[in-house]
């Protein structure tokens, strides 16, 4: 276990205007941990996430990340082309709807092999090798490899997207309400798959959700979000089981008991 | 170290924000130890606060005041004020928990739930799985059951699954919440052998039994949970 931060987040803003997106949040994120950020809609956790992953620029406020030779790097000062190098290899970004992050008109083994082609790998029965076991790993049946994904199901388009992500063996995960457009049933399958790689492959990841039973069974560690700053902070069970801000009570109380 | 748990002057309240913010003190100024070796029993009527002390302790629960000290890698650790990382690290390595009911994960076997925290401790999947099919063979639960996810199991069942996941690891400091609860005569008896086995280790142990058979076997002291009760003043 390494005793530094992945990322560090420090006094990070955005204002649209004069409109506050998120306002002075700050945190650290260690290798292996899940943090999940919970908050309604229009709390400022999308803006969060995409001033993270760098797909929106934060108004102040800086955000390092730890790279693979254990250099820190300040992420809005990278170029663009460090910043998609970045994007491709080291992380992920697992969008709700499967189609923003997937090539719909290529084929699945495509979708997967693309990440790796863009990291070099050129051999194509490798490539291949990789693209079904992947498939694999997210319960996609082998025979699927040459479709395309328009002709799959909303819960097999989002495993697709997981495992096109995670081929690379991205260290962080960003992930936006990851199983928001699913059916429960397929919701409670995709959950308990991405417990499991996230575990196995030991990822640190940001799940943006507006879900509690989301964030109970992926996080270990959630921040609560309310008009663009964090009202509560801390271990995910502790704040569901003995939450202390107005709104976090609010939020706990509101579930309803199945 | 002789004295693996200490809390100290400890209180909790809750703040209900939806009710016009009132205050409701659960418990104040509690004060114990724990030796390592000993089974100490929280005592007390239901809605003394015996569960909010356990949960405080296992870091589920703010603590408003106080401290509460464990021996952690060789380092003073007050979990009152550690930050998230350290809670998760002491509960890894020091503080065990065995909880009254089981949140169960889909689709994970009762063979992994029980071998879970080995796991996470770096010990390898197979021997993992052989220390928690022995534990579940101990605990009577039918073999056919270990490789189904708990979820449809019955009560008895589940807390037998959550007892082996509790007593696997040899966390120095290991909480015990109503355990036996939903147990048979049998069981029971399985898991007072368990806890005298804990105990001949070195193992701290805090809990409730509020099966008063069991607390006569296994307590060594009894904490009265009354003496802190919120509101008391302090002699």
């Amino acid at each position: 276990m390494t005793d530094e931060p992945l990322l560090r987040v420090t006094a990070l803003s955005k204002y649209y205007g004069s409109r506050i997106g998120c306002e002075d949040i700050s945190f650290d994120l260690w290798p292996g941990e899940v943090l999940a950020i919970v908050g309604e809609s229009g709390s400022g956790k999308t803006t969060l996430l995409n001033c993270l992953s760098t797909r929106l620029l934060p108004t102040s406020g800086t955000a390092s990340y730890r790279m693979r030779d254990g250099q820190w790097r300040d992420l809005y000062r990278m170029s663009e082309a460090e910043r998609r190098f970045l994007m491709r290899t080291d992380w992920g970004f697992v969008h709700q709807n499967p189609a923003d992050g997937l090539r719909m008109t290529v084929s699945a083994g495509a979708n997967v092999g693309e990440r790796l082609m863009a990291i070099g790998d050129r051999h194509y029965g490798n490539i291949r090798a990789t693209a079904v076991d992947w498939l694999g790993r997210v319960e996609i049946d082998e025979e699927r490899i040459d479709d395309e994904p328009r002709a799959f199901s909303g819960g097999m388009r989002q495993r697709l997207q997981i495992a096109r992500n995670l081929v690379t063996g991205p260290r962080l995960v960003f992930m936006d309400e990851p199983t928001g457009g699913l059916d429960v049933s397929v919701q409670a399958r995709l959950l308990d798959l991405l417990r499991g790689l996230v575990t196995d492959l030991g990822l640190a990841a940001i799940v943006v959700t507006h879900d509690l039973a989301v964030a109970r069974l992926l996080s270990q560690r959630m921040m609560v979000m309310k008009d663009g700053h964090v009202v509560e902070a801390g271990l995910t069970d502790r704040v569901l089981d003995d939450p202390r801000a107005p709104y976090t009570q609010l939020l706990v109380s509101s579930i309803l008991q199945v | 170290m002789a004295t693996p748990l200490i809390v100290s002057e400890v209180s909790k309240a809750f703040t209900m924000h939806l009710r016009g913010g009132i205050r409701l003190p659960v418990v104040a100024n509690v004060s114990f130890s724990v030796r390592a070796g000993e089974c100490a029993v929280l005592g007390g009527p239901s809605g003394a606060g015996k569960s909010s002390i356990l949960k405080m302790v296992y870091g589920n629960y703010g603590v408003d005041q106080g401290q509460i000290i464990v021996e952690h890698h060789g380092q003073l650790v007050d979990l009152a004020t550690a930050n998230p990382r350290t809670v998760l690290s002491v509960r890894r390595d020091t503080i065990g928990y065995v909880s009254q009911f089981l949140r169960t994960v889909p689709r994970v076997s009762a063979l992994d739930v029980v071998a879970e925290p080995l796991v996470a401790r770096g010990t390898e999947r197979g021997e993992a799985h052989a220390r928690a099919s022995e534990l579940l063979g101990r605990l009577n639960l039918p073999e056919r059951l270990w490789s189904l996810p708990p979820a449809t199991f019955s009560g008895g069942e589940q807390q037998r699954v959550n007892i082996a996941r509790g007593f696997i690891t040899d966390h120095p400091v290991l909480l015990l919440d109503e355990p036996t609860a939903s147990l048979d005569a049998t069981n029971r008896e399985v898991v007072i052998g368990l806890i005298e086995e804990k105990k001949l280790k070195g193992t701290a142990m805090l809990g409730i039994f509020h099966d008063a058979d069991v607390r006569e076997a296994v307590a060594d002291r009894i904490i009265d949970v009354t003496a802190f009760a919120a509101g008391k003043v302090a002699a």
